[in-house]
């Protein structure tokens, strides 16, 4: 392969624009190679964060093209080079220096959420016992490498800046993995309703197309969530029963 | 004079991995204030690599494994190298760590009975390896990390180390820059816990990132520490080859474990060509017993193909030189030859494997449900490191401890495939508590602050290099590919000879080492700084390997291709001459305790 041509996003959250570098792309490259060709050759400041380049560890996530990559798993082969291919940081989130952005919003966001409460152990030694299809949807769930791509892409956060008040598929993910773990005891359907703003998802989907992980993030995560807290609080037989129930 | 902030702990873990986490979890669950110092972004670390699973003799699987068969394992795969205090409570100790993890949260995957599943790997006589598929690193990292932040522990992302600092003979802190604006950050603290990781930068074919630069063992080595074993550089006999972007990432050992097998270009199973003697007994000698073993007879003994990875490492080696190797200059690992043995083959090896299928089906186009993989060795995993006290994890500096892989002991010559994560969490709990107890026992040392602006203005005079500016990442590639070729898999007296002299000639480009612009998250920089640890180690490792007269674990020295007596009885230690120069010492290994050399011989 040819020479391309590369716009990458430079600049910090004040100013910022695109710039143009040319490098030769050889067989089986990604965009995160390209990317560390140009540093060394051209831009050594060039600020871009990675670390396993294996698509395990959700650290190089960018917009390519317009969408939202790993770069790492990215390949040049599978881009149009007659053209230049663009580079830019994920849009949803504060942006620190060209494809870096500042991503603390989604730790502090993962601080709120109750943790793991297991109930008690089954054998005397302090295990527990789980069977295999009882934890396969949860493993699903497990396999979440935090790029935040599925943040990136959703218009709440995106387009409507609801970051007060909701929490992000990743979230959503996160909170269906606790919930649906055989062992815990822990009810999250209350902060998922009022507080993680779990209403505000509308099933577009955004999310499950640009997973790496392939994780089907809104049907077996959102939508089972969305489900629970109808039946928890908005079933007119569970409320009836709920009023005369003795509190505790 | 230089303003910059200033934190104070009890105790400062640095690296954020399995082994950093589990030590700060275990500090700060004693009472005791804790920082924790990510190079990256928190649950990124090289943890989350680690693929095929967790050692511990839990006896799910197979109920004749114990604690004496996994310390006899580890002894063998170390040949006998280790430190074997180590090797017995790390043994000991696993079950515990691997339970606790669940205790957490982890979701492993689970025996018919409902308990933990245990794996097939190189070197371990029983399953014994606890998994999730292939992506093991992941859940145990992500279960500390959501564990830890509700710990009480003070996260400090992207912030690099740059010297350790000393009070008289104990560490009393560390100096360091945040990423995103290259501000220098100042952390006092009683006691420190080192767990930075591995040293694979250093070298050009490497499964590590960019992180792993050998920070925590030149920083121990700078402040006086004592480094060990640092010539045992495991290089993993599976990484990709193909195509050159991606090549040295690796593919897991579990491939194998679930029957994978390794051909060269003639089609024949090449591993059976060679079997070492420590392991003539329990292992196969034709396909169809191998087959068995990996479908669980425990009667049959296991395929040659899980032999340990240096012996692994060297036949493909031996393969490639000899003309037998693959188009791009591997060997063939293939796994889709199951389905003459399996009806549901290709869900079976998505269903054990889901990230290698997708690694290969996404970086280089393959199916490895219907086609073999091209794979050969990638520089993976230093087994030497800061040398510790066995039971607390202290280093020789007061103060300063070191847990995971920068600490050295329990691998020995040659570390198996799942010993690493069950290290992560034996000894960083280890050191977590030790770190604590110290800083417990003694009060806040106090730091100099001329050393403080020394370092500081050492890591500004990248922007300043006048004329004689170099860019810092041909340094970084040229030093790689230096050492690839001469401290690599295969060595010789001259060729280590030829990388010491480079090796100096290295450190004076280093000088040169040039940033520009600014500091804001500037990775040209932060190369230009990290050099300093990766002449460091690359130095330690060569002058370790050439010591060293003989063959050894994942030591080979074509011209000392044997084994010898004389070598088995010491460990190579290096540390910082009083004229800065590297001093290095050859300690004998202190004799084995009766009952565990009882242990050894009942398992030969």
């Amino acid at each position: 392969m040819p020479q391309v041509t590369f716009k990458v996003w430079r600049g910090n959250k004040d100013a910022g624009e695109f710039k143009d570098y040319q490098t030769d792309i050889t067989e089986g490259m990604v965009v995160l190679d390209a990317v560390h060709q140009i540093q060394a050759e051209n831009a050594p400041d060039l600020a871009c964060r990675w670390n396993c380049k294996a698509g395990k560890c959700g650290s190089c996530s960018a917009e390519v093209n317009g969408n939202p990559k790993l770069m790492c798993m990215t390949r040049m082969e599978d881009l149009p080079t007659d053209q230049p291919v663009t580079i830019e940081p994920m849009q949803a989130f504060p942006l620190i220096r060209d494809l870096v952005c500042d991503v603390s919003w989604n730790y502090e966001v993962k601080k709120k959420i109750k943790p793991f409460k297991p109930r008690k152990p089954d054998n005397a030694d302090g295990t527990w016992n789980m069977v295999q299809e009882d934890v396969d949807r949860v493993q699903e769930f497990r396999k979440c490498i935090e790029c935040f791509l599925c943040q990136d892409v959703c218009h709440v956060l995106r387009d409507h800046h609801k970051h007060e008040e909701f929490i992000g598929p990743r979230f959503f993910i996160h909170n269906a993995q606790l919930e649906m773990h055989p062992l815990d005891t822990e009810d999250r359907l209350g902060d998922l309703k009022d507080e993680n703003g779990l209403g505000y998802c509308n099933i577009t989907k955004c999310c499950t197309k640009v997973c790496p992980e392939h994780i089907t993030i809104t049907d077996n995560a959102i939508i089972p969530l969305k489900e629970r807290i109808v039946d928890e609080y908005y079933d007119p037989i569970k409320k009836l029963f709920k009023m005369f129930k003795p509190k505790k | 004079m230089r303003e910059f902030k200033t934190h104070e702990y009890d105790v400062l873990v640095i690296g954020a991995g399995g082994a950093g986490l589990r030590a700060a979890i275990e500090a700060a669950g004693s009472g005791v204030s804790c920082g924790l110092i990510c190079k990256s972004l928190l649950g990124k670390a090289h943890t989350v690599m680690a693929e095929g699973g967790m050692a511990a003799a839990l006896a799910n699987v197979d109920d004749r494994d114990g604690w004496s068969t996994h310390f006899a394992d580890t002894m063998r795969g170390g040949q006998y190298l280790n430190n074997w205090r180590m090797a017995e409570l790390h043994a000991k100790e696993a079950p515990d760590r691997v339970n606790e993890l669940e205790a957490w949260g982890a979701v492993m995957d689970r025996t018919k009975d409902g308990k933990i599943l245990q794996r097939n790997f190189g070197g371990h006589k029983y399953p014994r390896l606890a998994h999730v598929g292939d992506r093991t690193g992941l859940e145990m990292i992500r279960t500390l990390q959501d564990h830890g932040i509700h710990q009480g522990i003070d996260v400090h992302m992207e912030v690099t180390i740059i010297d350790l600092l000393k009070d008289g003979d104990r560490v009393v802190g560390a100096f360091a820059y945040e990423r995103e604006h290259g501000r220098f950050v100042l952390y006092k603290a009683k006691a420190i816990v080192m767990a930075t990781g591995g040293i694979g930068r250093a070298f050009k074919i490497t499964s590590n990132s960019w992180e792993y630069t050998g920070d925590g063992h030149s920083l121990a080595y700078n402040a006086g520490a004592d480094l060990v074993d640092m010539e045992f550089i495991q290089f993993h006999p599976t990484g990709m080859v193909w195509p050159p972007s991606v090549r040295g990432i690796l593919v897991t050992e579990g491939v194998r474990g679930e029957g994978g097998i390794l051909t060269n270009s003639e089609g024949r199973r090449f591993m059976f060509d060679d079997i070492p003697d420590a392991y003539t007994s329990s292992t196969s000698d034709n396909e169809e017993e191998g087959w068995r073993y990996v479908t669980g007879d425990k009667s049959a003994r296991r395929p040659p193909e899980l032999l340990t990875r240096d012996h692994v490492a060297r036949c493909i080696v031996r393969e490639v030189k000899e003309g037998r190797g693959s188009p791009h200059g591997g060997v063939f690992l293939d796994i889709a030859w199951i389905k003459e043995h399996i009806k549901d083959a290709e869900a079976h090896i998505k269903k054990k494997l889901p990230s290698m299928y997708h690694q290969f089906k996404e970086l280089a186009g393959l199916d490895i449900t219907k086609e073999p993989m091209e794979i050969g060795p990638t520089t993976h995993y230093v087994m030497g490191g800061i040398k510790v006290d066995s039971d607390t994890q202290m280093s020789t500096i007061p103060g300063l401890f070191a847990a995971g892989e920068c600490a050295a002991g329990l691998h020995g010559a040659n570390r198996l495939g799942g010993n690493s994560l069950s290290d992560l969490v034996v000894f960083g709990k280890r050191a977590g508590e030790y770190a604590s107890k110290y800083a417990k026992e003694n009060s806040a040392g106090s730091v100099n602050n001329d050393q403080v602006q020394q370092i500081a203005a050492w890591a500004e005079a990248p922007f300043d290099r006048g004329d004689k500016a170099e860019n810092p990442f041909t340094i970084q590639s040229d030093l790689q590919v230096m050492m690839q070729d001469k401290v690599g898999i295969v060595r010789d007296e001259k060729e280590l000879g030829e990388a010491l002299e480079a090796l100096e000639g290295f450190k004076a480009r280093a000088e040169h080492a040039a940033a520009d612009v600014n500091r804001d998250f500037n990775p040209g920089w932060h190369t230009a700084l990290d050099l300093r640890c990766l002449l460091t180690v690359s130095e330690a490792s060569a002058r370790s390997a050439l010591a060293r007269n003989e063959s050894r674990g994942a030591h080979t020295r074509i011209d000392h291709p044997d084994k010898s007596d004389e070598e088995a009885k010491v460990n190579n230690v290096v540390r910082k001459g009083p004229d800065g120069q590297m001093q290095l010492e050859r300690v004998p290994i202190p004799p084995i305790r009766e009952d565990l050399a009882q242990i050894i011989e009942e398992n030969k």
